[in-house]
Parts: C-alpha cells; sequence; structure tokens
C-alpha cells in the first residue's frame, strides 16, 4: 500500500515537473519570439510544412467525417421525423467539436511527429549544439517557428475541415438521403452562431500551441540515439492526443 | 586567453574531468591529446559552455562563462566556432547552405559573396562539386572536411577542432594540417585541436597538454613534452611515433 503511494506520488512529481518545463520552453520560445532576427523565412517554411502539405489530408478526413455524421444523424433523427435538422447537428459538431479535434489529432500524427523526430535527430547528433556554437538559439531557430506556425495554421485547417465536412453532409443528406435542400440549408442558419465557429477556432489554435509543444519538448529533450529518437516520436504522438482530449473538455466548458 | 580552474565533471557518477586546470595561450594553436574516451570532447565543450562543469570556473578573455545566462553565453560564442567530431552537419541543408549559414546569421554579405567564401572554403579543405549535396550522400571525411569549412568561415577569434584529421587519408591529412596552420596564422586566431595524431601535434603545436585521468598531467612547449620524464606521456608519444 505504502509503496502503492510512493509510486504514484513520485509519477506525479515527475508529471508537474515536466509540465513545468514544457511551460519553461514555451515561454522562452515566446520571449525569443520578439527578439531579433525575426525567422521570417524558417516561420513561413514551418507553416507550409503544418498547413499547406496537411491540406490533403484534412480535406480527405474532414469530408468523411461529415459525410457519416450526416448519416448517422439521419438515421437518428429520422426515427422521430426530425430529418430536417440534420444539416444544423452536422455544422454545430463539426465547427464546435470534430473539426478542431480532429483536424489537431490529424496534424499531430503528420507534423507534431515529425517535430519530435527531426529535432530529436538534430539533438542526437549535435546539430543543436553545433547551432548553440554559432550563437544561434535553437529555441528561436527551431522551436519558436514551429509552434508559431502550428498556433497559425490549425485555425485555418479546421475552417478547412469544417467547410468540407459541411459539404460532405450537404452531400449524404440532400442528394443521398434526399433531404429538402432549403430545408437543409435554412436550417443551419437558423441553428448555427458565427460563436459556435469562433469558439471551434480558437480551440483549434490551442490544440496547435499543445501538439507543437509537445512534440519540440519531445524533440528537444532526446536522449539515447536512434531508439531515443523514437521513443521521443511515439511518445509526442501519445502524449499530444490525450492533452489535446483532455483540454478539449476544459476548453469547452469554459466556452460554450 | 581561456584558463580553466579546477574544472570538475562526472557522468552518472563516472569523474570525466576531475580537478582540471588548463591554461590556453592566445593567439597561439594548442593540441590536446589523451587517450580514447578520456574526456578530451567533453574539455571542449566545456570551453564553448555546451557542458556546464559541476564546479569550477572557466575564463574566456576573462570572462567566467560558467555563471553566463544563455543569452550572453550566446554573445560570447560569437568569438568562437567549434568543428565537431562527427561533424555535426546540418542534414536538411545542403553542404553549401551548412557552410554559408554561419555567413548569412553574422554578415551582411550579398547572396553572391557569400557563394564565392562558400566555394572558397571548400576548395580549400579540398572538396570540389559538393556543394548541392546533401550531408548524407559523402563519405565520413568528407563531412568531417564540410565541417571544417564551417568552422573556419567566419574567420573567429576562437576556434575549437574536435579530431580535424581523424578518419582521413595521411597526404589530406597534411593538407589540413596545413590549412589549419595557415588559418591560423593568417587570422591570428587561438586554436584548441583535440588529436590522436602524435606526429601532426609535434608539427602544429605551439603548446601540447596531455589528458589523463580527469587532469592535465603536463603541458608546455613540443621540446617540453618531448623530454618529460612522465612515463605515462614517454609511452604515449613512443607508442605512436614508433
Ligand atoms: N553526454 C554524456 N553523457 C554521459 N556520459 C558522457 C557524455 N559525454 C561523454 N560522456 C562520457 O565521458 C567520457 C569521455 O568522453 P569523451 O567523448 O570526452 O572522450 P574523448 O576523449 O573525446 O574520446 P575519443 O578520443 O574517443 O573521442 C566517456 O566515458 C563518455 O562515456
Ligand atoms: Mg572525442
Amino acid at each position: 500500500m505504502i509503496r502503492f503511494f510512493e509510486f504514484t506520488g513520485k509519477k506525479f512529481i515527475s508529471i508537474v515537473e515536466e509540465f513545468g518545463k514544457v511551460m519553461l520552453l514555451f515561454l522562452s520560445a515566446f520571449l525569443w519570439m520578439f527578439r531579433k532576427p525575426f525567422r521570417f523565412r524558417v516561420i513561413i517554411k514551418q507553416m507550409e510544412f503544418v498547413g499547406a502539405d496537411s491540406v490533403s489530408v484534412i480535406l480527405i478526413t474532414g469530408a468523411f467525417t461529415g459525410m457519416v455524421l450526416a448519416l448517422q444523424t439521419y438515421y437518428g433523427f429520422r426515427m422521430f421525423g426530425g430529418e430536417s435538422l440534420v444539416g444544423a447537428t452536422v455544422t454545430l459538431s463539426m465547427t464546435r467539436e470534430i473539426g478542431p479535434v480532429f483536424t489537431a489529432l490529424m496534424v499531430t500524427g503528420r507534423a507534431g511527429s515529425a517535430m519530435a523526430a527531426e529535432i530529436g535527430t538534430m539533438r542526437v547528433t549535435e546539430q543543436i549544439d553545433a547551432l548553440y556554437t554559432m550563437s544561434v538559439s535553437p529555441i528561436q531557430y527551431l522551436i519558436m517557428p514551429r509552434i508559431l506556425a502550428a498556433a497559425l495554421m490549425l485555425p485555418i485547417l479546421t475552417i478547412i475541415s469544417d467547410f468540407i465536412g459541411i459539404v460532405g453532409g450537404y452531400l449524404v443528406g440532400v442528394e443521398f438521403m434526399k433531404i429538402n435542400s432549403g430545408i437543409f440549408m435554412s436550417k443551419i442558419i437558423e441553428f448555427v452562431d458565427l460563436a459556435d465557429i469562433f469558439n471551434g477556432l480558437i480551440k483549434s489554435a490551442c490544440f496547435g500551441l499543445i501538439l507543437s509543444l509537445i512534440g519540440c519538448y519531445k524533440g528537444f529533450y532526446t536522449k539515447g540515439g536512434a531508439a531515443g529518437v523514437g521513443k521521443a516520436t511515439t511518445q509526442s504522438v501519445v502524449y499530444s492526443s490525450i492533452t489535446i482530449l483532455i483540454s478539449d473538455y476544459f476548453l469547452t466548458a469554459a466556452m460554450f | 586567453m581561456i584558463k580553466l580552474v579546477k574544472v570538475c565533471k562526472s557522468f552518472n557518477g563516472q569523474k570525466v574531468l576531475d580537478n582540471l586546470d588548463l591554461e590556453i595561450e592566445a593567439q597561439k594553436i594548442t593540441v590536446i591529446i589523451g587517450q580514447s574516451g578520456g574526456g578530451k570532447s567533453v574539455l571542449l565543450k566545456h570551453i564553448i559552455g555546451l557542458i556546464k562543469p559541476d564546479s569550477g570556473q572557466i575564463f574566456v578573455d576573462g570572462t567566467d562563462i560558467v555563471k553566463l545566462n544563455d543569452r550572453m553565453l550566446n554573445e560570447v560564442r560569437k568569438k568562437f566556432s567549434m568543428l565537431f567530431q562527427d561533424a555535426a552537419l546540418f542534414d536538411s541543408m545542403t553542404v553549401g547552405e551548412n557552410v554559408a549559414f554561419p555567413l548569412k546569421e553574422h554578415t551582411r554579405l550579398s547572396k553572391k559573396e557569400i557563394e564565392e567564401i562558400v566555394e572558397a572554403k571548400l576548395l580549400q579543405v579540398g572538396l570540389t562539386n559538393v556543394t548541392h549535396k546533401m550531408p548524407s550522400e559523402l563519405s565520413g571525411g568528407m563531412r568531417k572536411r564540410v565541417g571544417l569549412a564551417r568552422a573556419i568561415v567566419l574567420n573567429p577569434q576562437i576556434i575549437l577542432f574536435d579530431e580535424p584529421t581523424t578518419g582521413l587519408d595521411p597526404l589530406m591529412s597534411d593538407a589540413i594540417d596545413q590549412l589549419i596552420l595557415k588559418t591560423q596564422y593568417d587570422t591570428r586566431s587561438t586554436c584548441v585541436i583535440i588529436s590522436h595524431d602524435i606526429a601532426s601535434a609535434f608539427k602544429i603545436a605551439h603548446n601540447i597538454a596531455m589528458l589523463y585521468h580527469g587532469k592535465i598531467i603536463q603541458s608546455g612547449t613540443p621540446a617540453e613534452l618531448r623530454s618529460s620524464n612522465i612515463s605515462i606521456i614517454k609511452k604515449f608519444i613512443e607508442g605512436t611515433s614508433a
């Protein structure tokens, strides 16, 4: 029993300690953002990597999520004659919840893991030390651009995902299930506020921050060669996903 | 001038540097010799502040760099450049971009001027037609030489070389020794070189320091070391020149 408390106690302390280190990294990345040189080029490159290169993945996942949502709500709502609400339901789910969360999870798998792997490899092959010796802050050169790019690009990707998801829902609802197109659209306009979309985008910016910060953190403190890089990459995906889902609850509770 | 005072460093209970004292003369070439795994690379990384000692002081031109925070250290490091034992090239950049990196970061030269300097430096280390290759396409010895080109491209005040000639053929080794000598002569920089090659060490060094069991057991001119009566130094010198 004492062992158990000792174990959980230690675990708890190490989590708190790690959280502190992540926050310190964030703070120093934030401060380096305002120091010269401003690294526009690296930032643009990262925005391209996190944003532009993720679009195709987001289009596919977003479209099918919207389609399956429409299908499920249609089957459910038909039981009490609520087919007309399918469009509004799909739109609300997409913009408030599924768009931001799925986009964040997809980008975690695609870009967050790559951040951990790339920075981790640079750590174990002394490239990060080399940056230090050249008086270039790796925080400013490697980490700040990634965090900034992810926080900026995630909302944009989320808008794309929201939009294509609604299009997918329309396709299934109106084209396949023969819901009247005018009703489908008018219910969306009736029930969906701009605030729904906007709050979803704020959430997605937070998720972008989380996934890039954890990816960079895991990479930056990688130890132990190729095996260490592998471990850092896996952990970054697992921790980011968990943190995104947990923070999603609290952000939602705070906002809606 | 660089001065290390009572520097101690352990990794997981294993003492690597043990109350180490060392003075490195400015504008001279100092070669550090010692056993493999003896802590030479660790020592070099202390001088540029990549590793903090457990205790002790490290003075670079009178400033104790152990006490500095990251940003101040960043300033001090502008005096330095370093060749890593495994070159540590940026693997996401081409060879040319690697060598150009310090120039892009710390000078206002035009693209064309940078290109010219990069080509010239690569030529100096005996490399042609590699500018657009990725580091992963090069041999170990070639990577080392790219690292060397990157280290000398800015003419810094202090240059640290971690085994610049290891893994090169004898002719290339000799050429690199000559290049280091010439660079040092032209720019009057302070050079600290780690070497396993005793013959070349005696050729290029103004001073030689021997690291043994975490301490500098002797440091002095090549002549002084040659006439040393410390048995391990005798063995070390004979063992390799025989
Ligand atoms: N980051 C580190 N973590 C733990 N131990 C380390 C670390 N760096 C070096 N060591 C240990 O310190 C000792 C000295 O290593 P170092 O690389 O300085 O040797 P060296 O003299 O440069 O050897 P070589 O001539 O083979 O390059 C080794 O035993 C090594 O295991
Ligand atoms: Mg070494």
